[in-house]
């Protein structure tokens, strides 16, 4: 049944820590902050048109925001002369725009060294602090810890504690192009962008890469995870950099960006959350934030500039997905995405992983009861989204060989075009959900939550959204009998899809129906208070949570299933 | 058939020599040296000896060849002039020397069938946008170039050939084609606008035709001008609603490539739609129209095509449905528009 999986102890493929692209950069921490922080303030100039009444209102506007910021929500994790620095902005502005006696040169290069300190700020604390100390200390810590409550669980016995029966690789099981990304890591720069439904990735991401033996990936992780001890722990052991949701100003962004650029180019393996943030709806993201992946396109089009054409300079997108049949924080996740009426604004990230507390308590649930989780990684792209061959080198549709660089070509030569490269991002993000459909792992939970809320959403044809969701649960049953041949219909056509390639389907998914659909109950949603699928007394099915329901169906949205119901 | 390289400048490619493509050829020629592919033998050898194409004088700095490796290997923008028809076996034909630096433009005013394969049109009776493709479409499926655009407007090219002033748009994603497509073809008699959102420019040359089709069958019926300015109201707002649906912007559709092909089509008795829907209401049988036109009138494939999207996405597009009767069902023109007169439009407009 384990066929596809793979359980095995990949070597390092380098072995030597000082090897490490992120051991470099550490080490020269310094020198790199004050290089992003440098190309940040040239390109605020830029987007500014480097004209000087912009750049004065693009600073008086961050001002006024931080200060609204300070004030309003401020974090645990905020430095201590936050006020103090702002304060010292402000006066300089204020001083600036009184003094009519400077002439216009004096006062532009007064405002690009207030400019100047900012970035310097912002790039100081987006880097990442990574300690190859830590690192190790947290890996082994993961594996043990995660390997023994594991063992607890499975091997009966006053022994078991001490077991090694189980690892963790039983329990998580990666599949896919796992030689190819390591084969890859050791010739060029690795950017793996991986799904994003719960807060337990990114440390799920640190363990695989560890795993498959590749050197620590850098990633941006939301500032609001440090506010936690453990967590800051961890996300800083794992070479996180911290990217604050709350700065929206064009200094901080710029900065943000070209930290992700400039360490692509450094040769770091970085890892993004495509999404931007977890997928509120349970659906794979269909729209990426192109922001950070920019970042990818830039830092080739700048590494071919710089002449580096082989594949030492060349960047390789992985896509990844993570399925699980459970996500800790879906109740809140799922209730975000129905009240959110399309406009971005501010939710509190206040959520069941607020403390280490119910942390500890779902990590134990997770690895005392059965639910597996699968990682699958993607065939490695180049950053148009064209598939590589073993040597790195990017092929087209019919097989042939091709050069990235010659994307980036106009009369004979390599150029800078913004526009051109913020269609490529568009492209990439495109590829990267395509890829995404294409390696995602169907599990039985996911099946029977996508048949049984289309089967109530056909029942009541004529309602939207809200109002099906608003339906009482009591009045909800779907005969088993029913459910049955839908379940078998829908099988059907979710193997056709795998037979071409469209999506991937787990190794219990080849049992027989009544299995599967069993599999399926028990585990779709399992540790939630309310279940959204079960069998009632007279073995039909029911409903206890609809948006639930809702979020885990949405898993298998995307694949023009929901077309057999009409 | 020897190419000078003396220029530094490289030369531009122009795939078919149709009478489109000779004029935009020409057009082109005026700037800088061009290679035009053509299948046929004659052709080539015509342009390379004679500097004519079908006996019309072409300009001297245009060279003939009928081999694609040697157009994609000389030129960097390629522009593809081919009927609807023959272009995806064109495009296919040139894909293996196409390379991520070209630019490639097209002027081809059709939708291109994608089925599964093995399938055929009449095997699905309802289908889907992903069911079809338009040019640009078919050249980014086809090959590895994503620098692509397209030409469309009002450009009628025994007009052009004349040198009567026109316009044209240019539709690309990418601003540097737009740029580059405006730097070759613009000159005093020649306007060039930009658009970003091709999808919309291609569907508003495509979408036109069928309108163009029910133009001349008003002129065929005898009707005057209140009729044919009824028609192309109305046929301006399902052309909105259709495109819309495909994926193409309102601005687009009420721009030169919209409104302004949509104008010139409907009124010139050159075009080959018009003349079915004319010749039709002057009660010939489609399949003797058919055999007597040297070249497909693009409008009937493109009624097929949006009548079975129309019927697979639930809209309803009144003028394109009768019109579908009309060609293939035998309803009779003058039924059509009884019909249509008494279809229940509510309002005048009512998609700005």
């Amino acid at each position: 049944m384990a066929e596809t999986y793979i359980k095995h102890k990949y070597d390092p493929i380098l072995p030597q820590k000082d090897e490490w692209p992120v051991v470099k950069l550490s080490k020269s921490r310094k020198e790199f902050v004050k290089k992003v922080a440098e190309a940040s303030k040239k390109s605020v100039l830029q987007v500014t048109n480097n004209n000087i009444d912009l750049l004065k209102e693009e600073l008086e506007t961050t001002l006024y925001r931080e200060k609204l910021r300070i004030k309003q929500n401020p974090w645990a994790v905020d430095p201590d002369d936050e006020q103090e620095f702002w304060r010292s902005v402000r006066s300089k502005l204020v001083q600036l725009s009184a003094e009519g006696n400077k002439n216009k040169s004096q006062k532009k290069k007064a405002y690009v060294e207030i400019l100047d300190e900012i970035t310097m700020r912002y790039a100081e604390e987006i880097a990442s602090n990574f300690i190859h100390s830590h690192y190790k200390l947290t890996r082994r810590m993961v594996t043990y810890g995660f390997s023994r409550l594991l063992n607890a669980a499975r091997v009966k016995g006053i022994k078991s504690i001490f077991s090694n029966q189980y690892t963790l690789q039983d329990k998580i099981q990666i599949v896919g192009e796992t030689d190819q990304i390591r084969n890859l890591a050791s010739k060029g720069t690795i950017v793996m962008v991986p799904t994003h439904f719960s807060n337990l990735d990114s440390i799920l991401i640190g363990w695989i890469i560890s795993v498959l033996g590749l050197p620590p990936f850098i990633y941006g992780a939301g500032l609001n995870l440090f506010n936690i001890g453990i967590f800051a722990y961890f996300m800083n052991a794992l070479g996180a950099y911290k990217v604050d949701r709350r700065k929206k100003n064009l200094p901080y962004l710029e900065t943000l960006k070209t930290y992700s650029s400039e360490a692509i180019q450094f040769g770091v393996h970085s890892l993004f959350f495509p999404g931007g943030t977890r997928s509120r709806s349970g659906m794979i993201e269909k729209k990426l934030k192109l922001g950070l992946l920019s970042t990818a396109v830039e830092a080739q089009r700048a590494n071919f500039q710089k002449g580096v054409k082989d594949v030492a300079g060349k960047i390789f997108i992985v896509p990844v997905t993570i399925n699980y049949h459970f996500v800790l924080e879906a109740p809140s996740l799922i209730k975000e995405h129905l009240s959110m009426t399309g406009q971005e604004r501010y939710y509190k990230e206040s959520d069941e992983f607020s403390t280490s507390y119910k942390i500890s308590k779902f990590l134990v649930k997770f690895f005392t009861k059965g639910s597996d989780i699968s990682v699958s990684i993607g065939k490695a792209m180049d950053v148009l989204g064209n598939y590589v061959d073993q040597d790195g080198q990017s092929l087209d549709k019919h097989g042939r060989i091709i050069n990235t660089s010659d994307y980036f070509i106009s009369n004979g030569e390599i150029t800078i075009d913004a526009q051109r490269e913020e269609e490529y991002t568009h492209h990439l993000g495109k590829r990267i959900v395509e890829e995404f459909h294409k390696i995602n792992r169907v599990f039985s939970s996911h099946f029977v939550a996508f048949v049984a809320f289309q089967l109530i959403k056909k029942e009541n044809k004529k309602m939207d959204l809200y109002s099906l969701l608003r339906l009482p649960e009591e009045d909800i049953e779907i005969p088993y009998g029913e459910f049955k041949s839908t379940c078998e219909m829908i099988l059907q056509c979710i193997l056709e899809l795998e037979a071409e390639g469209k999506v991937q389907v787990a190794p219990h998914m080849r049992n027989d129906i009544n299995a599967i659909i069993n599999h399926g109950l028990e585990n779709v949603g399992m540790y939630h208070a309310k279940r959204p699928l079960v069998k009632n007394e007279s073995g039909n099915i029911v409903t206890q949570d609809l948006s639930l329901l809702y979020f885990y169906h949405n898993r298998l949205l995307g694949y023009e299933l929901e077309r057999k119901f009409n | 058939m020897s190419l000078k390289e003396n220029s530094t400048e490289k030369p531009i490619g122009v795939v078919g020599m149709g009478s489109f493509g000779t004029a935009i050829a020409n057009i082109l020629a005026t700037k800088n040296k061009v290679i035009a592919y053509a299948r046929r033998a004659e052709v080539v050898e015509e342009i390379n000896e004679k500097h004519s194409v079908d006996g019309v004088k072409i300009h001297l700095d245009i060279v003939g060849t009928q081999d694609p490796e040697l157009l994609c290997k000389s030129c960097e923008t390629i522009f593809f002039m081919v009927p609807s028809a023959a272009f995806q076996e064109v495009i296919r034909a040139f894909a293996p020397y196409l390379y991520p630096y070209h630019i490639v433009i097209h002027g081809t005013k059709g939708l291109c069938l994608n089925l599964p394969q093995g399938k055929s049109l009449g095997d699905l009776e309802k289908i889907s946008r992903k069911n079809i493709l338009t040019m640009s479409e078919v050249i980014l499926k086809e090959t590895v170039v994503i620098r692509v655009g397209c030409l469309a407007g009002p450009n009628l090219a025994r007009e052009l050939y004349l040198g009567q002033p026109a316009a044209t748009v240019v539709a690309s994603r990418f601003n540097e084609v737009i740029l580059e497509g405006q730097r070759l073809l613009r000159n005093d008699k020649f306007q060039v606008y930009g658009n970003s959102d091709i999808v919309g420019v291609e569907l508003s040359g495509v979408l036109k035709n069928i309108i163009a089709i029910a133009a001349g069958a008003l002129a065929g019926l005898g009707l005057g001008e209140n009729a044919k300015g009824l028609l192309i109201s109305r046929g301006m707002v399902e052309l909105v609603y259709l495109g819309n649906a495909l994926g193409g912007s309102l601005k687009s559709f009420i721009g030169l490539a919209g409104i302004g092909d949509l104008v010139t089509t409907c009124n010139s008795t050159l075009s080959r739609n018009y003349t079915v829907g004319y010749r039709l209401a002057r009660g010939e049988k489609l399949q003797d129209i058919l055999n007597t036109m040297e070249e497909v009138a693009e409008g009937i494939n493109t009624v097929r095509l949006m009548k079975a999207f129309v019927e697979g996405t639930g809209m309803r597009a009144p003028i394109t449905e009768n019109l579908y009767k009309v060609l293939f069902e035998d309803l009779k023109i003058e039924e059509a528009l009884q019909y249509l007169m008494k279809y229940p439009f509510s309002v005048d407009v009512d998609f700005l």
